[in-house]
Protein backbone atom coordinates (compact mmCIF):
# COMPACT_ATOMS: atom_id res chain seq x y z
CA UNK A 1 0.00 0.00 0.00
CA UNK A 2 1.34 3.52 -0.74
CA UNK A 3 1.73 5.67 2.07
CA UNK A 4 -1.33 8.02 2.26
CA UNK A 5 0.83 10.77 3.89
CA UNK A 6 3.16 10.99 1.50
CA UNK A 7 4.15 14.45 0.25
CA UNK A 8 1.31 15.57 2.71
CA UNK A 9 1.17 17.41 5.95
CA UNK A 10 -2.63 16.28 7.44
CA UNK A 11 -4.83 18.41 9.19
CA UNK A 12 -5.15 16.99 12.92
CA UNK A 13 -7.85 17.94 14.88
CA UNK A 14 -7.29 16.77 18.46
CA UNK A 15 -9.93 16.21 21.01
CA UNK A 16 -10.41 14.51 24.53
CA UNK A 17 -13.56 13.41 26.56
CA UNK A 18 -13.41 15.62 29.39
CA UNK A 19 -15.78 13.56 32.40
CA UNK A 20 -15.08 14.05 35.94
CA UNK A 21 -16.54 11.01 38.22
CA UNK A 22 -17.03 10.64 41.97
CA UNK A 23 -18.04 6.65 42.72
CA UNK A 24 -19.41 6.43 45.55
CA UNK A 25 -18.03 3.22 47.53
CA UNK A 26 -21.21 1.76 49.60
CA UNK A 27 -21.19 1.31 53.04
CA UNK A 28 -19.79 -1.93 52.52
CA UNK A 29 -16.48 -1.20 51.38
CA UNK A 30 -16.66 1.61 53.28
CA UNK A 31 -16.77 -0.35 56.45
CA UNK A 32 -13.58 -2.64 54.47
CA UNK A 33 -11.58 0.65 53.93
CA UNK A 34 -12.18 2.35 57.67
CA UNK A 35 -11.05 -0.33 59.42
CA UNK A 36 -7.86 -0.70 56.85
CA UNK A 37 -7.03 2.81 57.53
CA UNK A 38 -7.62 3.00 61.09
CA UNK A 39 -6.70 0.22 62.22
CA UNK A 40 -4.78 -1.89 59.88
CA UNK A 41 -7.05 -5.10 59.52
CA UNK A 42 -8.21 -6.71 56.44
CA UNK A 43 -11.87 -7.25 56.28
CA UNK A 44 -13.77 -10.01 53.91
CA UNK A 45 -16.74 -11.14 54.22
CA UNK A 46 -18.86 -14.53 54.50
CA UNK A 47 -21.96 -16.20 53.35
CA UNK A 48 -23.74 -17.64 55.44
CA UNK A 49 -25.21 -20.09 52.75
CA UNK A 50 -22.15 -21.35 51.00
CA UNK A 51 -19.45 -20.41 53.86
CA UNK A 52 -16.84 -18.80 51.06
CA UNK A 53 -15.49 -15.58 52.01
CA UNK A 54 -15.24 -12.23 49.90
CA UNK A 55 -12.46 -10.29 49.57
CA UNK A 56 -13.60 -7.30 48.26
CA UNK A 57 -16.19 -7.61 50.76
CA UNK A 58 -19.55 -8.14 48.55
CA UNK A 59 -22.93 -7.16 50.44
CA UNK A 60 -24.25 -10.19 49.14
CA UNK A 61 -23.56 -13.68 47.56
CA UNK A 62 -23.21 -13.62 44.06
CA UNK A 63 -24.12 -17.41 43.86
CA UNK A 64 -26.54 -17.62 46.91
CA UNK A 65 -28.00 -14.44 46.32
CA UNK A 66 -28.49 -13.85 49.99
CA UNK A 67 -27.15 -10.80 52.20
CA UNK A 68 -23.72 -11.57 53.55
CA UNK A 69 -23.80 -10.46 57.52
CA UNK A 70 -20.71 -11.77 58.85
CA UNK A 71 -17.66 -9.77 58.82
CA UNK A 72 -14.39 -11.82 58.99
CA UNK A 73 -10.99 -10.79 59.61
CA UNK A 74 -8.33 -11.71 57.61
CA UNK A 75 -4.75 -13.02 58.21
CA UNK A 76 -2.54 -10.33 56.75
CA UNK A 77 -0.46 -13.03 55.37
CA UNK A 78 -1.72 -15.55 52.58
CA UNK A 79 -0.12 -17.49 49.65
CA UNK A 80 1.08 -16.18 46.36
CA UNK A 81 -1.18 -17.60 43.60
CA UNK A 82 0.43 -16.73 40.32
CA UNK A 83 2.13 -13.35 39.26
CA UNK A 84 3.93 -11.64 36.83
CA UNK A 85 6.36 -8.88 36.20
CA UNK A 86 6.49 -6.05 34.00
CA UNK A 87 9.59 -4.50 33.07
CA UNK A 88 9.07 -1.70 31.49
CA UNK A 89 7.52 1.81 32.87
CA UNK A 90 3.84 2.29 31.29
CA UNK A 91 1.39 5.16 32.51
CA UNK A 92 -0.62 2.25 35.62
CA UNK A 93 2.32 2.20 37.42
CA UNK A 94 2.29 4.16 40.56
CA UNK A 95 4.80 6.87 40.43
CA UNK A 96 6.72 5.76 43.76
CA UNK A 97 7.63 2.45 41.62
CA UNK A 98 10.49 1.26 39.73
CA UNK A 99 10.44 -1.45 37.21
CA UNK A 100 10.73 -4.01 37.69
CA UNK A 101 7.39 -3.71 38.91
CA UNK A 102 5.88 -7.47 40.10
CA UNK A 103 1.83 -7.87 40.58
CA UNK A 104 0.80 -11.00 42.50
CA UNK A 105 -2.69 -12.32 43.17
CA UNK A 106 -2.73 -13.32 46.74
CA UNK A 107 -5.34 -15.15 48.98
CA UNK A 108 -5.21 -14.65 52.50
CA UNK A 109 -5.51 -17.03 55.08
CA UNK A 110 -9.07 -16.72 55.58
CA UNK A 111 -10.39 -15.60 52.37
CA UNK A 112 -11.68 -17.67 49.54
CA UNK A 113 -10.79 -14.96 46.52
CA UNK A 114 -7.65 -13.47 45.65
CA UNK A 115 -6.31 -9.96 45.68
CA UNK A 116 -4.76 -8.25 43.54
CA UNK A 117 -1.27 -5.97 45.10
CA UNK A 118 2.41 -5.64 44.51
CA UNK A 119 4.85 -7.78 45.56
CA UNK A 120 8.23 -6.04 46.98
CA UNK A 121 11.07 -6.43 49.16
CA UNK A 122 11.98 -9.59 46.60
CA UNK A 123 14.12 -9.77 43.58
CA UNK A 124 11.53 -10.89 40.56
CA UNK A 125 13.32 -14.16 40.10
CA UNK A 126 12.84 -15.48 43.63
CA UNK A 127 9.56 -14.96 43.58
CA UNK A 128 7.34 -18.39 43.51
CA UNK A 129 3.93 -19.61 43.02
CA UNK A 130 2.93 -20.73 46.52
CA UNK A 131 5.37 -18.89 48.05
CA UNK A 132 4.26 -17.16 51.90
CA UNK A 133 4.18 -13.04 51.46
CA UNK A 134 2.67 -10.64 54.47
CA UNK A 135 0.88 -7.15 54.21
CA UNK A 136 3.12 -4.27 54.50
CA UNK A 137 0.88 -1.32 55.14
CA UNK A 138 2.01 2.42 54.08
CA UNK A 139 2.94 5.21 56.76
CA UNK A 140 0.41 6.98 55.14
CA UNK A 141 -3.49 5.62 54.98
CA UNK A 142 -6.30 7.49 53.07
CA UNK A 143 -8.50 4.64 52.72
CA UNK A 144 -7.76 2.98 49.48
CA UNK A 145 -6.34 -0.09 48.78
CA UNK A 146 -2.92 1.59 48.68
CA UNK A 147 -3.27 1.36 51.71
CA UNK A 148 -1.40 -1.57 51.74
CA UNK A 149 2.06 -0.76 50.12
CA UNK A 150 2.93 -4.06 49.09
CA UNK A 151 3.75 -7.81 50.18
CA UNK A 152 6.88 -8.83 51.35
CA UNK A 153 8.08 -12.82 51.55
CA UNK A 154 7.46 -13.91 54.96
CA UNK A 155 10.71 -14.43 56.55
CA UNK B 1 -41.92 -14.17 17.21
CA UNK B 2 -42.67 -17.81 17.86
CA UNK B 3 -43.31 -17.23 21.31
CA UNK B 4 -45.53 -14.92 23.14
CA UNK B 5 -44.17 -13.27 26.05
CA UNK B 6 -45.01 -11.80 29.46
CA UNK B 7 -43.87 -9.70 32.00
CA UNK B 8 -44.20 -11.52 35.39
CA UNK B 9 -42.52 -9.11 37.56
CA UNK B 10 -41.31 -5.93 38.44
CA UNK B 11 -38.84 -4.14 40.89
CA UNK B 12 -37.39 -0.68 41.86
CA UNK B 13 -35.28 1.26 43.98
CA UNK B 14 -36.70 3.94 46.13
CA UNK B 15 -34.92 6.48 43.76
CA UNK B 16 -33.23 9.44 44.99
CA UNK B 17 -30.90 11.84 44.29
CA UNK B 18 -27.46 10.43 45.99
CA UNK B 19 -27.09 6.51 46.98
CA UNK B 20 -24.02 7.04 48.91
CA UNK B 21 -24.40 4.19 51.11
CA UNK B 22 -24.65 1.66 47.82
CA UNK B 23 -22.41 1.05 44.98
CA UNK B 24 -23.27 0.27 41.53
CA UNK B 25 -23.67 -3.62 41.87
CA UNK B 26 -25.43 -3.28 44.99
CA UNK B 27 -28.21 -0.80 43.41
CA UNK B 28 -28.60 -3.10 40.87
CA UNK B 29 -29.22 -5.72 43.03
CA UNK B 30 -31.86 -4.10 45.31
CA UNK B 31 -33.94 -4.03 41.73
CA UNK B 32 -33.56 -7.41 40.85
CA UNK B 33 -33.90 -8.86 44.50
CA UNK B 34 -37.47 -7.36 44.39
CA UNK B 35 -38.48 -8.42 40.89
CA UNK B 36 -37.56 -12.10 42.20
CA UNK B 37 -39.93 -11.33 45.38
CA UNK B 38 -42.28 -10.13 42.99
CA UNK B 39 -42.19 -12.91 40.73
CA UNK B 40 -41.67 -15.33 43.35
CA UNK B 41 -38.67 -16.90 41.59
CA UNK B 42 -35.30 -17.49 42.58
CA UNK B 43 -32.19 -16.46 40.80
CA UNK B 44 -31.23 -19.81 39.20
CA UNK B 45 -34.70 -19.94 37.93
CA UNK B 46 -33.26 -16.90 35.54
CA UNK B 47 -32.21 -18.38 32.00
CA UNK B 48 -30.59 -14.89 30.97
CA UNK B 49 -30.07 -11.37 31.81
CA UNK B 50 -30.00 -8.27 29.81
CA UNK B 51 -28.84 -5.26 31.48
CA UNK B 52 -28.15 -1.44 30.31
CA UNK B 53 -26.93 2.01 30.89
CA UNK B 54 -25.51 5.13 29.95
CA UNK B 55 -22.46 5.20 28.41
CA UNK B 56 -20.03 6.93 30.09
CA UNK B 57 -22.03 8.11 32.89
CA UNK B 58 -20.60 6.00 35.52
CA UNK B 59 -17.10 5.50 33.63
CA UNK B 60 -17.62 1.44 33.54
CA UNK B 61 -17.22 0.26 30.09
CA UNK B 62 -17.82 -3.53 31.08
CA UNK B 63 -21.30 -3.31 33.04
CA UNK B 64 -22.21 -6.77 31.41
CA UNK B 65 -19.13 -7.81 33.48
CA UNK B 66 -18.32 -5.68 36.63
CA UNK B 67 -22.17 -6.19 37.42
CA UNK B 68 -22.51 -9.90 37.76
CA UNK B 69 -22.43 -9.63 41.59
CA UNK B 70 -25.48 -7.63 41.64
CA UNK B 71 -27.30 -8.77 38.88
CA UNK B 72 -27.55 -12.75 39.31
CA UNK B 73 -25.43 -12.58 36.03
CA UNK B 74 -22.62 -15.16 37.76
CA UNK B 75 -22.40 -17.64 35.31
CA UNK B 76 -25.32 -17.12 33.00
CA UNK B 77 -25.64 -15.58 29.22
CA UNK B 78 -25.96 -11.68 30.10
CA UNK B 79 -25.42 -9.03 27.65
CA UNK B 80 -25.42 -5.29 27.86
CA UNK B 81 -27.99 -2.83 25.48
CA UNK B 82 -27.08 0.62 25.52
CA UNK B 83 -28.87 3.42 23.22
CA UNK B 84 -28.63 6.67 24.75
CA UNK B 85 -31.58 7.70 26.64
CA UNK B 86 -33.92 5.17 25.24
CA UNK B 87 -31.92 2.34 26.76
CA UNK B 88 -34.14 1.04 29.44
CA UNK B 89 -36.56 0.66 26.66
CA UNK B 90 -34.04 -1.37 24.36
CA UNK B 91 -33.37 -3.61 27.53
CA UNK B 92 -36.96 -4.44 27.53
CA UNK B 93 -37.40 -4.84 23.91
CA UNK B 94 -33.82 -6.88 23.77
CA UNK B 95 -35.53 -9.20 26.30
CA UNK B 96 -38.49 -9.63 24.49
CA UNK B 97 -36.67 -10.81 21.47
CA UNK B 98 -34.66 -13.12 23.55
CA UNK B 99 -37.81 -14.67 24.93
CA UNK B 100 -39.64 -14.28 22.29
CA UNK B 101 -37.21 -16.56 20.15
CA UNK B 102 -37.87 -19.30 22.16
CA UNK B 103 -33.90 -19.50 22.98
CA UNK B 104 -34.54 -18.67 26.56
CA UNK B 105 -37.98 -18.97 29.33
CA UNK B 106 -37.27 -16.68 32.10
CA UNK B 107 -35.32 -13.93 31.04
CA UNK B 108 -33.92 -10.80 33.58
CA UNK B 109 -33.96 -7.38 31.96
CA UNK B 110 -32.19 -4.71 34.01
CA UNK B 111 -31.97 -0.51 33.67
CA UNK B 112 -29.76 1.54 36.05
CA UNK B 113 -27.59 4.68 36.64
CA UNK B 114 -26.35 6.61 39.13
CA UNK B 115 -26.20 10.27 38.07
CA UNK B 116 -24.81 11.51 41.25
CA UNK B 117 -21.64 9.86 40.15
CA UNK B 118 -20.48 11.72 36.98
CA UNK B 119 -21.25 15.25 34.72
CA UNK B 120 -24.50 14.16 32.85
CA UNK B 121 -24.10 17.12 30.07
CA UNK B 122 -20.34 16.19 29.59
CA UNK B 123 -21.36 12.54 29.48
CA UNK B 124 -23.99 12.77 26.83
CA UNK B 125 -21.68 14.95 24.84
CA UNK B 126 -19.83 11.96 24.30
CA UNK B 127 -23.00 10.76 22.15
CA UNK B 128 -22.67 13.34 19.69
CA UNK B 129 -20.49 13.18 16.16
CA UNK B 130 -16.98 14.55 17.50
CA UNK B 131 -16.41 16.62 14.19
CA UNK B 132 -19.19 18.25 13.86
CA UNK B 133 -22.13 18.33 16.51
CA UNK B 134 -19.60 18.25 19.40
CA UNK B 135 -18.09 21.51 18.98
CA UNK B 136 -21.17 23.23 19.27
CA UNK B 137 -23.57 21.50 21.16
CA UNK B 138 -24.79 23.16 24.34
CA UNK B 139 -26.11 19.89 26.46
CA UNK B 140 -29.68 18.04 26.16
CA UNK B 141 -31.94 20.80 27.45
CA UNK B 142 -31.31 23.50 24.94
CA UNK B 143 -32.14 20.71 21.69
CA UNK B 144 -35.22 20.21 24.31
CA UNK B 145 -35.67 23.96 24.14
CA UNK B 146 -35.73 24.41 20.32
CA UNK B 147 -38.17 21.39 20.05
CA UNK B 148 -40.30 23.24 22.24
CA UNK B 149 -39.78 26.61 20.58
CA UNK B 150 -40.85 25.28 17.24
CA UNK B 151 -43.92 24.12 18.56
CA UNK B 152 -44.85 26.92 20.10
CA UNK B 153 -44.27 29.15 17.13
CA UNK B 154 -45.92 26.26 14.96
CA UNK B 155 -49.26 25.96 16.71
CA UNK B 156 -49.60 28.81 19.30
CA UNK B 157 -49.06 26.86 22.49
CA UNK B 158 -47.44 28.63 25.41
CA UNK B 159 -45.49 28.06 28.06
CA UNK B 160 -48.71 27.75 30.51
CA UNK B 161 -49.22 24.47 28.55
CA UNK B 162 -46.38 23.11 29.25
CA UNK B 163 -46.03 24.01 32.86
CA UNK B 164 -49.92 22.49 33.37
CA UNK B 165 -48.17 19.07 31.86
CA UNK B 166 -45.37 19.45 34.26
CA UNK B 167 -48.17 20.08 37.63
CA UNK B 168 -50.06 16.87 36.19
CA UNK B 169 -46.63 14.46 36.16
CA UNK B 170 -45.51 16.20 39.97
CA UNK B 171 -48.77 15.44 41.25
CA UNK B 172 -49.14 11.95 40.16
CA UNK B 173 -46.15 11.77 41.62
CA UNK B 174 -47.06 11.93 45.49
CA UNK B 175 -48.76 8.75 44.61
CA UNK B 176 -45.60 6.76 44.26
CA UNK B 177 -43.36 5.81 46.79
CA UNK B 178 -40.64 4.65 44.32
CA UNK B 179 -40.68 8.68 43.24
CA UNK B 180 -37.60 10.35 43.41
CA UNK B 181 -39.70 14.04 43.88
CA UNK B 182 -42.77 14.06 45.31
CA UNK B 183 -44.10 17.56 46.06
CA UNK B 184 -47.14 19.16 44.32
CA UNK B 185 -46.18 22.49 42.32
CA UNK B 186 -48.69 24.96 41.14
CA UNK B 187 -48.71 26.51 37.35
CA UNK B 188 -47.26 29.43 39.04
CA UNK B 189 -44.39 27.56 40.89
CA UNK B 190 -43.62 26.23 37.32
CA UNK B 191 -43.67 29.26 35.10
CA UNK B 192 -41.65 31.62 39.00
CA UNK B 193 -39.02 28.53 38.38
CA UNK B 194 -35.42 29.54 37.50
CA UNK B 195 -35.48 29.56 33.32
CA UNK B 196 -33.09 27.04 32.07
CA UNK B 197 -33.38 27.29 27.77
CA UNK B 198 -36.21 29.27 26.75
CA UNK B 199 -39.48 28.04 27.16
CA UNK B 200 -38.21 25.86 29.69
CA UNK B 201 -38.08 26.37 33.22
CA UNK B 202 -36.47 24.62 36.33
CA UNK B 203 -39.62 23.01 37.22
CA UNK B 204 -40.69 21.78 33.29
CA UNK B 205 -37.80 19.32 33.41
CA UNK B 206 -36.42 15.95 35.04
CA UNK B 207 -33.79 16.01 37.67
CA UNK B 208 -30.90 13.50 38.14
CA UNK B 209 -31.78 10.67 39.93
CA UNK B 210 -29.61 6.92 41.49
CA UNK B 211 -31.94 4.01 41.09
CA UNK B 212 -32.31 0.85 39.20
CA UNK B 213 -35.36 -1.03 37.56
CA UNK B 214 -35.65 -4.71 36.71
CA UNK B 215 -38.22 -6.81 34.91
CA UNK B 216 -38.54 -10.31 34.37
CA UNK B 217 -39.93 -11.60 30.90
CA UNK B 218 -41.48 -15.15 30.45
CA UNK B 219 -42.52 -17.39 27.65
CA UNK B 220 -46.24 -18.67 27.60
CA UNK B 221 -45.06 -22.09 28.03
CA UNK B 222 -44.25 -20.50 31.98
CA UNK B 223 -45.68 -16.90 31.88
CA UNK B 224 -48.91 -17.90 33.52
CA UNK B 225 -47.57 -20.52 36.31
CA UNK B 226 -45.54 -18.06 37.70
CA UNK B 227 -47.83 -14.92 37.54
CA UNK B 228 -52.05 -15.84 36.91
CA UNK B 229 -52.39 -12.68 35.35
CA UNK B 230 -49.27 -11.24 33.43
CA UNK B 231 -48.82 -8.48 31.36
CA UNK B 232 -48.80 -9.50 27.92
CA UNK B 233 -46.42 -7.57 25.26
CA UNK B 234 -48.49 -6.98 22.05
CA UNK B 235 -45.86 -5.49 20.03
CA UNK B 236 -42.75 -3.20 19.94
CA UNK B 237 -41.15 -0.45 17.91
CA UNK B 238 -38.33 1.55 17.73
CA UNK B 239 -37.16 4.09 15.87
CA UNK B 240 -33.37 5.83 15.19
CA UNK B 241 -33.86 7.88 13.02
CA UNK B 242 -30.42 10.18 11.87
CA UNK B 243 -26.96 11.20 13.35
CA UNK B 244 -26.85 14.64 13.25
CA UNK B 245 -28.88 17.31 15.43
CA UNK B 246 -29.69 19.58 12.23
CA UNK B 247 -31.45 16.76 10.19
CA UNK B 248 -34.91 16.35 13.08
CA UNK B 249 -38.49 18.03 11.78
CA UNK B 250 -37.94 20.17 15.43
CA UNK B 251 -41.45 20.91 16.76
CA UNK B 252 -42.55 17.08 15.87
CA UNK B 253 -41.26 13.70 16.80
CA UNK B 254 -40.69 11.89 13.47
CA UNK B 255 -39.90 8.84 15.23
CA UNK B 256 -42.19 8.72 17.71
CA UNK B 257 -44.91 8.91 15.07
CA UNK B 258 -43.51 6.14 12.87
CA UNK B 259 -42.70 3.90 15.68
CA UNK B 260 -46.48 4.58 17.14
CA UNK B 261 -48.09 3.86 13.61
CA UNK B 262 -46.14 0.40 13.26
CA UNK B 263 -47.41 -0.32 16.80
CA UNK B 264 -51.14 0.33 15.89
CA UNK B 265 -51.13 -1.34 12.69
CA UNK B 266 -49.15 -4.34 14.47
CA UNK B 267 -51.87 -4.66 17.17
CA UNK B 268 -54.76 -3.82 15.44
CA UNK B 269 -55.36 -0.15 17.44
CA UNK B 270 -57.56 2.08 15.49
CA UNK B 271 -58.04 5.09 17.98
CA UNK B 272 -55.24 4.88 20.19
CA UNK B 273 -57.14 7.48 22.74
CA UNK B 274 -60.33 5.26 23.02
CA UNK B 275 -58.62 1.74 22.80
CA UNK B 276 -55.64 2.68 25.27
CA UNK B 277 -56.54 2.77 28.95
CA UNK B 278 -53.02 4.29 30.29
CA UNK B 279 -50.20 6.11 29.26
CA UNK B 280 -46.19 5.90 30.89
CA UNK B 281 -44.52 8.05 28.47
CA UNK B 282 -40.73 8.72 28.55
CA UNK B 283 -41.05 12.48 28.64
CA UNK B 284 -38.23 14.19 30.25
CA UNK B 285 -39.64 18.10 30.07
CA UNK B 286 -43.46 19.35 29.92
CA UNK B 287 -43.35 20.16 26.18
CA UNK B 288 -43.06 16.30 25.31
CA UNK B 289 -46.24 15.89 26.91
CA UNK B 290 -47.81 17.92 24.35
CA UNK B 291 -45.62 17.20 20.94
CA UNK B 292 -45.56 14.01 21.50
CA UNK B 293 -49.22 12.97 22.30
CA UNK B 294 -50.05 14.25 18.86
CA UNK B 295 -47.15 12.18 17.11
CA UNK B 296 -48.73 8.65 18.93
CA UNK B 297 -52.07 10.05 17.18
CA UNK B 298 -54.10 10.60 20.60
CA UNK B 299 -54.97 14.05 19.70
CA UNK B 300 -54.38 16.12 16.15
CA UNK B 301 -51.48 18.10 15.38
CA UNK B 302 -52.06 21.36 18.04
CA UNK B 303 -55.04 19.72 19.95
CA UNK B 304 -52.40 18.49 23.35
CA UNK B 305 -52.89 21.43 25.54
CA UNK B 306 -56.28 21.78 25.37
CA UNK B 307 -57.10 18.53 25.78
CA UNK B 308 -54.50 17.90 28.77
CA UNK B 309 -56.12 21.60 30.29
CA UNK B 310 -59.56 19.94 30.05
CA UNK B 311 -58.20 16.77 32.55
CA UNK B 312 -57.84 14.30 30.35
CA UNK B 313 -55.15 13.28 30.96
CA UNK B 314 -55.03 13.60 34.77
CA UNK B 315 -55.89 10.00 37.20
CA UNK B 316 -59.74 10.06 36.65
CA UNK B 317 -59.59 10.89 33.23
CA UNK B 318 -60.01 9.38 29.81
CA UNK B 319 -56.60 8.53 29.56
CA UNK B 320 -54.30 9.04 32.59
CA UNK B 321 -50.96 10.13 31.26
CA UNK B 322 -47.65 9.20 33.58
CA UNK B 323 -50.16 8.45 36.59
CA UNK B 324 -46.31 7.36 38.05
CA UNK B 325 -45.32 10.76 38.40
CA UNK B 326 -42.98 10.08 34.85
CA UNK B 327 -39.41 10.96 33.90
CA UNK B 328 -40.14 14.78 35.61
CA UNK B 329 -40.02 13.05 39.02
CA UNK B 330 -37.70 10.29 38.56
CA UNK B 331 -34.91 9.85 36.16
CA UNK B 332 -32.06 7.36 36.69
CA UNK B 333 -31.20 7.81 32.88
CA UNK B 334 -29.97 4.41 32.09
CA UNK B 335 -33.71 2.80 34.31
CA UNK B 336 -35.84 5.37 33.19
CA UNK B 337 -37.63 3.69 30.02
CA UNK B 338 -37.73 0.51 31.75
CA UNK B 339 -39.57 2.38 34.88
CA UNK B 340 -42.25 2.82 32.40
CA UNK B 341 -42.53 -0.43 30.87
CA UNK B 342 -42.30 -1.46 34.83
CA UNK B 343 -45.33 1.23 35.98
CA UNK B 344 -47.08 0.40 32.65
CA UNK B 345 -46.68 -3.54 33.39
CA UNK B 346 -47.95 -2.93 36.99
CA UNK B 347 -51.23 -1.22 35.34
CA UNK B 348 -51.79 -4.42 33.09
CA UNK B 349 -51.20 -6.79 36.50
CA UNK B 350 -53.42 -4.67 38.94
CA UNK B 351 -50.18 -4.06 41.05
CA UNK B 352 -49.90 -0.38 40.80
CA UNK B 353 -51.13 0.61 44.33
CA UNK B 354 -52.04 4.11 44.86
CA UNK B 355 -51.46 5.33 41.00
CA UNK B 356 -53.90 2.68 39.84
CA UNK B 357 -55.76 2.97 36.97
CA UNK B 358 -58.78 1.09 36.94
CA UNK B 359 -59.69 -1.76 34.50
CA UNK B 360 -56.67 -1.42 32.36
CA UNK B 361 -56.62 -3.44 29.23
CA UNK B 362 -53.71 -1.56 27.50
CA UNK B 363 -51.19 0.41 28.20
CA UNK B 364 -48.46 2.15 26.44
CA UNK B 365 -44.62 3.04 27.46
CA UNK B 366 -42.02 4.37 25.64
CA UNK B 367 -38.15 5.65 25.72
CA UNK B 368 -36.77 8.46 24.13
CA UNK B 369 -33.24 9.81 23.74
CA UNK B 370 -30.73 10.15 21.74
CA UNK B 371 -30.89 11.72 18.56
CA UNK B 372 -34.91 12.09 18.97
CA UNK B 373 -34.94 8.44 19.32
CA UNK B 374 -37.78 6.67 20.41
CA UNK B 375 -38.94 3.06 21.27
CA UNK B 376 -41.94 1.65 22.56
CA UNK B 377 -43.62 -1.14 23.72
CA UNK B 378 -48.19 -2.02 24.13
CA UNK B 379 -48.72 -4.26 26.95
CA UNK B 380 -51.85 -5.82 27.08
CA UNK B 381 -54.05 -7.48 29.73
CA UNK B 382 -55.34 -10.68 27.59
CA UNK B 383 -52.58 -12.87 25.83
CA UNK B 384 -52.46 -11.54 22.02
CA UNK B 385 -53.81 -14.25 19.66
Amino acid sequence: MSDPFKGIEPMVYQSKINVPYSWWAGDTASKFYITLRDEKIILGTKCETCNKVFLPPRKVCPSCFTENREWVTLADEGTVLSFTVARRRFAAIPNNKKVPVIWGLIKLDGADTAMLHYLDEIKPENVTIGMRVKAVFSEVRQGTIRDISHFKPVQ
Amino acid sequence: MSKRVAIVGTGQTFHKSHRPDVNGQEIINEAVMRALEDADLKIKEIDAIVIGNMDHFEGINYVDCWSVDGSGGMMKPIIKLTTGGTTGCTVAIGGYHLVGSGMFDRVMIIGWEKNSESDTTGAITTAFDPVWDRLVFAGAISGLAAEAQAYMARYGATDRDGARVSVRDRKHATHNPHAHLRKEVSLEDVLASPMLADPIHLLDVCPRSDGACAVIMASEDVAEKICPKPDWIWATATRHSYSYLGDADYGRLTSMREGSQELWKKTGIKEPRKELDVIELYQPYSFGGLIWIEDMGIVGPGEAPQYIWDGNTDMGGELPINPSGGVIATNPIGATGLIRCAEAAMQVMGKAEGRQVPDVNFAFSSGFGGCWWTDMILHGRKKPE
